[in-house]
């Protein structure tokens, strides 16, 4: 964060023109984008999914994926050009003068070599230095990251350690040659906040430690906040604005970057009452041997939201296969309207089916890509209902009508429809059994801020109309906020509290919560700073 | 098959009481089903029995020559393992040399004719090749010999000289499979993140197929070879037909012909356990190849 000499040049981008090959054709990615980075600077690259922030910062390499091309521009670094070098040229500044650190870092790493060969098979190539000096190069790093047994992990297989962990371990094989930049792509995206609070402090300590200059890309607000020294927001491949941290985030000039933290500002009176619309008692349930849910008790009110929170491997989603019937639980019971479900999805009347459903959180896989829209949602009525034909289709309609799309989107295929659209789809799927309960398990964690936005409010809109009662399984404590009348805690398979929002929001919390909750970027540049101070103390 | 030993040697003018009588002797008047499990008892005790054939009474009188099924079998055996050993040892490291290769220069107007011809010489029965390489190599341009007539006595250049054709033949049949899915499976790999991950720390093409992409593919390799290894040794029956050469499939099918039971049998154990334990050989490289199943989390 700190920098004193932000004198010096180091990259600087003119007028970048990138296109890309898809569906049989070109596309533009980005329409000429300039950007300028200093020694020691940070830069924040902002965006939504397909405004070009992660092509931007591979071409900040010189680098184009498979398929994209770069039209026009200069990539000037160092006084070079890395537009005009060959594929030659290149590799020699790649890996050693600028390294590039992955959004997944599960599946960046080669399963079939240990981490410590990985960690400095860039500086290892170059001859930097001996491979035992190299070797004990990472160790150090490792200790700095904070890893656990520094000594020893990079003997480990990629799949051997968490992915915290390895996304820690690709940020000390980033900075094994020590490069002068580092290009950060989406670094925390993949993992859960209270990992992601970690991660985020020991990149920006190393990052501070060697004084490298880095662009750190991220649709997160928060998270860029407390990464960078200045934020440039990008849009359909163009610049929307760019200023420095602090003033970006107390002034936003555009109306773009304003909503891209909107979610954060919705939010929902909470109500609740003691009818319950499901109670699960005592639930346990297992994997084959591994047990995962311990004593599981929650109490969902008719015509509320209830969402569970917790990370991954916390049971949130178990629970909600345990109450689809999908995983018959071990013990317990399930109380639905007063009457007891039976735990095997086979013993259940075609009626106990209907009235539970439940959206996924990937409409792209939830989808039988080769059915029309008619056919998605036309088919659970017909099931349930038994109704066919005309009115079947006028049924498909009102539907459709209900999501806020259209009959023209009638005869479309999964593949011709956005992201928001798919899963506005798989929400009228749901709707078309006219159910009591929807469990909508992490529906808007694959789309982008606005989109999720929308989605957020067409399912507070229907609840209202329709009454229906939601279970809204997400890891995302802004989306909570949003729309939860009730709020559920899961840990490591347990309960941690269930309670009103306003309840489980406010202290005092319970160890675990208060971690999570405190774990949640905020946006505030100093936060991360204060947090980790306030942790130590 | 219809008949047995008895008709087919003593053909259509034997009397009733001579087949019948060749029957009892080999105990072919008795049930099958006991007869299998006698068999496959003895066969525990590592005795296959003795051919049908070269006994003394369909010889004439001039005492039993019959012969143990071992004893005629391990020659021929051996001169399969030596006629597939050394396809092997041509076809499978061009196979991997051409698939890499192909995976490196993908698209290329080399990779386009290396996939190309490797189609043709896949959907080409060997009977085709065979004689092909006939016509080329030892009528058109007389190369090499068109029979692989080895003894015992061939010395090993000799050998190599005389079975040059059909080992050209089953390395032709086998490699373009083999080729094209090490290319595959390298160029499935190729599209993974890690992938992107090495170029972008500055790994040469060649490091990142052959340090990044091929430790990961070794397992569907190692499937395909074995496949193709146990397709060499069974389907060197037609070639060695072909090419008239003593191996272990031109005794099964003279042995068929004949109704030869232990021998037919005994060929039929070989190549079964042939495909059983490279199978298991496939999936033992497949587990040693990744680290994933060999040291647990």
């Amino acid at each position: 964060m700190t920098s004193n000499n932000k004198k010096e040049l180091l990259l600087e981008m003119k007028n970048i023109h990138i296109d890309g090959f898809s569906d049989e054709r070109w596309h533009k990615i980005l329409k000429g984008v300039d950007l300028n980075l200093y020694r020691g600077e940070i830069l924040g690259l902002i965006g939504e999914s397909g405004a070009g922030k992660s092509t931007m910062g591979k071409a900040a390499m010189g680098y184009t994926q498979p398929g994209c091309k770069i039209i026009k521009g200069e990539i000037i670094f160092n006084g070079t050009d890395l537009a005009k070098l060959t594929e030659f040229e290149k590799r020699k500044i790649w890996g050693t003068k600028i390294s590039y650190v992955a959004q997944s870092a599960a599946a960046s790493f080669n399963p079939a070599h240990r981490l410590m060969d990985q960690t400095i098979s860039a500086a290892n190539r170059a001859k930097i230095n001996p491979t035992d000096v190299l070797r004990k190069d990472a160790v150090q790093l490792y200790e700095s990251l904070q890893l656990p047994d520094a000594e020893n992990i990079g003997e480990r297989y990629p799949h051997q350690v968490s992915g915290g962990q390895l996304q820690r371990i690709m940020t000390a094989m980033a900075m094994s040659p020590r490069p002068e930049l580092i290009i950060f792509d989406e670094p925390t995206t993949a993992l859960d906040v209270t990992t992601q609070v970690e991660v985020l402090s020991a990149m920006r300590s190393i990052v501070d430690k060697f004084n490298t200059a880095a662009i750190y890309i991220t649709h997160d607000l928060a998270v860029v906040a407390q990464m960078a020294d200045r934020i440039k927001v990008l849009r359909y491949g163009e610049e929307v604005e760019e200023s420095q941290t602090r003033e970006m985030l107390s002034n936003p000039k555009e109306e773009y970057t304003k909503s891209l933290w909107s979610v954060r500002s919705l939010i929902k009176p909470e109500e609740t009452n003691d009818d319950y619309m499901l109670s699960i008692k005592n639930i346990d349930a297992a994997y084959g041997s591994s047990k995962v849910l311990h004593d599981v008790s929650v109490n969902i009110p008719r015509g509320k939201t209830v969402a569970i929170v917790g990370e991954s491997g916390s049971g949130k989603s178990t629970t909600a296969r345990v109450i689809t019937g999908l995983l018959p639980q071990t013990k317990g019971e399930i109380i639905f309207d007063g009457k007891k479900l039976s735990p095997k999805l086979e013993q259940r009347s075609k009626e106990e089916l209907r009235r539970i459903q439940i959206i996924f959180q990937m409409p792209d896989t939830a989808m039988n890509p080769k059915q029309t829209v008619d056919e998605i949602i036309g088919r659970p009525i017909e099931f349930y209902h038994g109704v066919k034909g005309k009115e079947r289709e006028t049924k498909v309609i009102e539907l459709l009508k209900m999501i806020e799309l259209d009959e023209t989107f009638l005869d479309r295929l999964p593949s011709e429809l956005s992201g928001g659209q798919k899963q506005r789809i798989c929400i009228a799927r749901a709707l078309a059994a006219n159910p009591d309960l929807i469990i909508c398990d992490e529906v808007t964690s694959a789309l982008d801020q606005i989109v999720q936005e929308g989605i957020l409010k067409l399912l507070q809109k229907l609840q209202k109309d329709l009454g229906v009662t939601y279970i809204f399984i997400t890891h995302d404590i802004a989306t909570v906020k949003a729309i939860s009348d009730e709020i559920v805690v899961m840990y490591q398979g347990k309960v941690v509290e269930q309670g009103l929002k306003s309840k489980i929001l406010n202290p005092p919390h319970p160890d675990y919560t208060e971690l999570l909750l405190s774990s949640v970027p905020e946006m505030d540049p100093d936060w991360l700073t204060n947090l980790l101070n306030k942790r130590s103390n | 098959m219809p008949g047995d030993f008895a008709t087919e040697i003593l053909g259509q003018s034997a009397t009733k009481s001579s087949v019948e009588a060749l029957r009892s002797e080999l105990g072919l008047d008795k049930h099958p089903i006991p007869r299998y499990f006698e068999w496959l008892s003895n066969v525990f005790q590592g005795d296959f029995g003795s051919s049908f054939s070269g006994r003394s009474k369909v010889q004439g009188d001039q005492g039993d020559r019959s012969r143990l099924v071992v004893e005629l079998i391990i020659p021929r055996l051996k001169n399969t393992l030596f006629l597939t050993g050394v396809s092997a040892l041509v076809a499978i490291p061009l196979a991997l040399l051409l698939g890499i290769s192909a995976a490196l220069y993908r698209n290329s107007v080399y990779d386009r004719s290396a996939t190309g011809f490797s189609l043709v010489t896949v959907s080409s029965p060997e009977f085709f090749t065979g004689y092909i390489f006939i016509l080329l190599l030892a009528t058109l341009f007389p190369v090499f010999p068109t029979i692989a007539n080895v003894n015992e006595d061939t010395s090993l250049i000799e050998r190599f000289y005389l079975t040059a054709l059909p080992v050209f033949t089953l390395t032709l049949v086998t490699m373009g499979h083999m080729m094209r899915m090490t290319r595959s499976a390298i160029i499935n790999i190729l599209s993974s993140e890690y992938i992107e991950m090495a170029k972008l720390s500055g790994a040469t093409r060649y490091e990142v197929i052959v340090k990044h992409a091929l430790p990961n593919a070794w397992a569907p390799i190692a499937q395909v070879i074995t496949i193709n290894l146990a397709y060499m040794l069974i389907g060197s029956v037609v070639v060695e037909f072909v090419f008239n050469y003593q191996g272990i499939g031109r005794l099964m099918v003279g042995s068929v012909y004949n109704r030869d039971i232990p021998v037919v049998q005994a060929c039929a154990l070989i190549f079964a356990s042939t495909y059983v334990i490279l199978n298991l050989l496939a999936d033992l490289i497949g587990i040693i190849s990744n680290p994933r199943l060999l040291y647990p989390k």
